[in-house]
């Protein structure tokens, strides 16, 4: 059953004010959600008043900021700074996203910064994707074959093959779909969610692989699959604009295809 | 000292509402409400059954201001849960998923379900 209030030992409490210097000229608060495992203590908000003239433009900046001048232990992934290794990922403004390539200036207000939703917390921004990974790998995100490959060269691909994989095969396993759906916030134990349901899809999609039905007969299931209801925060919110629910969809309509 | 529990991460208290989503509670709802909407339809037949006077007892109940508003309620849901189901049945053939489309679409349910409502009480009380 699904549990709508957060737990005893998850309710956040307000935390620490940090005010800007008196230099400041252009500022801008950020909200911060702050978890330290090692105080027994709640989750709190700390506020952080941020200089922008001597800040960078995105919100990644302004936490590598913090975390440079202001309080070295707020704790956060991040690798990249150009939206292609998935770390930074956090709910910021309220919706899932990459903190390198979300704009300060597109955010109206404070800036709210939380970790990824209904997730346990490692340390601050931190969640455990242990689950988000093994989920993944149990859609077996690689080419199964059964023919022996030929002889002289690779399994090639038509033009036209490799183009149905557009859309699918750029995720970068960021989270942000997955931990946007309130599908997958109450049934996290036993639905895919949609970045594990995306991969299977590309996997089904691509013409070298050889067995589709087995990964078909692997989804067909209540849970698996079939608690997606087409919400559609999991495509609203994905940073690289793929579009998990359409890949759900094309999914269903595979296996209610192939019973005719 | 053992590792203290790890706390659960803020989620509905925090999300941003999306159009979509709301639009998918409100689907569950008026489906419920509706369901006891089905019930008030067996109450009204019922009371026809037993005669003029049981009819005309039940047909007080919904013409006080109280009545009348869940009528209003119910039509509303009725189109709303129409026009949303009608969208889900083209999301199932795998159309209209993209993003602007699903967004926009939604804005058209809601619009049909203000209209229509508005136009069945319009008949109702001319």
């Amino acid at each position: 059953m699904a549990e709508f209030s957060l737990p005893a030992n998850s309710v956040v409490k307000k935390g620490k004010v940090f005010n800007a210097p008196n230099t400041a000229k252009n500022i801008k608060r950020f909200k911060v959600y702050r978890y330290d495992p090692d105080d027994g203590q709640n989750p709190r908000l700390d506020v952080y008043d941020i200089d922008l003239e001597t800040c960078g433009p995105m919100v990644l900046d302004a936490l590598i900021k913090i975390k440079n001048e202001i309080d070295p232990t707020l704790t956060f992934r991040r690798s990249c700074r150009e939206g292609i290794c998935g770390s930074c990922s956090m709910n910021i403004d309220g919706i899932n996203t990459l903190a390198c390539i979300k704009a300060i200036g597109d955010i109206k207000g404070d800036v709210n910064v939380y970790p990824l939703p209904h997730m346990e917390v490692v340390k601050d921004l931190v969640p455990d994707l242990t689950n988000f990974y093994a989920q993944y790998a149990s859609v077996k995100p690689w080419m199964q074959t059964d023919t022996p490959p030929p002889p002289d060269r690779e399994r090639l691909q038509s033009k036209e093959d490799r183009e149905r994989l557009e859309g699918l095969e750029e995720c970068i396993l960021c989270a942000c779909c997955s931990t946007s759906c309130p599908s997958y916030w109450w049934n996290s134990d036993r639905y895919l969610g949609p970045a594990a349901l995306l991969a299977a899809y590309r996997w089904i999609s691509d013409s070298r692989d050889e067995s589709t039905g087995e990964r078909l007969d692997e989804l067909e299931d209540p849970f698996k699959l079939y608690r997606c209801h087409t919400i559609m925060n999991c495509t609203n919110a994905c940073p690289k604009n793929l579009n998990p629910a359409k890949a759900i969809a094309e999914i269903k309509k595979l296996i209610v295809k192939r019973r005719n | 000292m053992g590792i203290p529990q790890r706390p659960l991460s803020p989620h509905l208290g925090i999300y941003r509402w999306q159009l979509t989503m709301a639009l998918s509670i409100l689907h569950r709802a008026t489906g419920v409400f509706l369901s006891i909407g089905a019930v008030l339809i067996v109450v009204v037949l019922t009371s026809i059954a037993m005669g003029a006077a049981q009819y005309v007892t039940v047909q007080s109940w919904l013409a006080h201001p109280i009545g009348l508003a869940l009528l209003v309620a119910w039509s509303f849901a009725l189109y709303l849960h129409l026009a949303n189901g009608v969208r889900h049945l083209i999301w199932d053939a795998g159309i209209g998923l993209e993003k602007h489309v699903a967004n926009k679409s939604g804005l058209w349910v809601i619009a049909f379900a203000v209209l229509a409502t508005a136009a069945t009480w319009a008949v109702a009380w001319s």
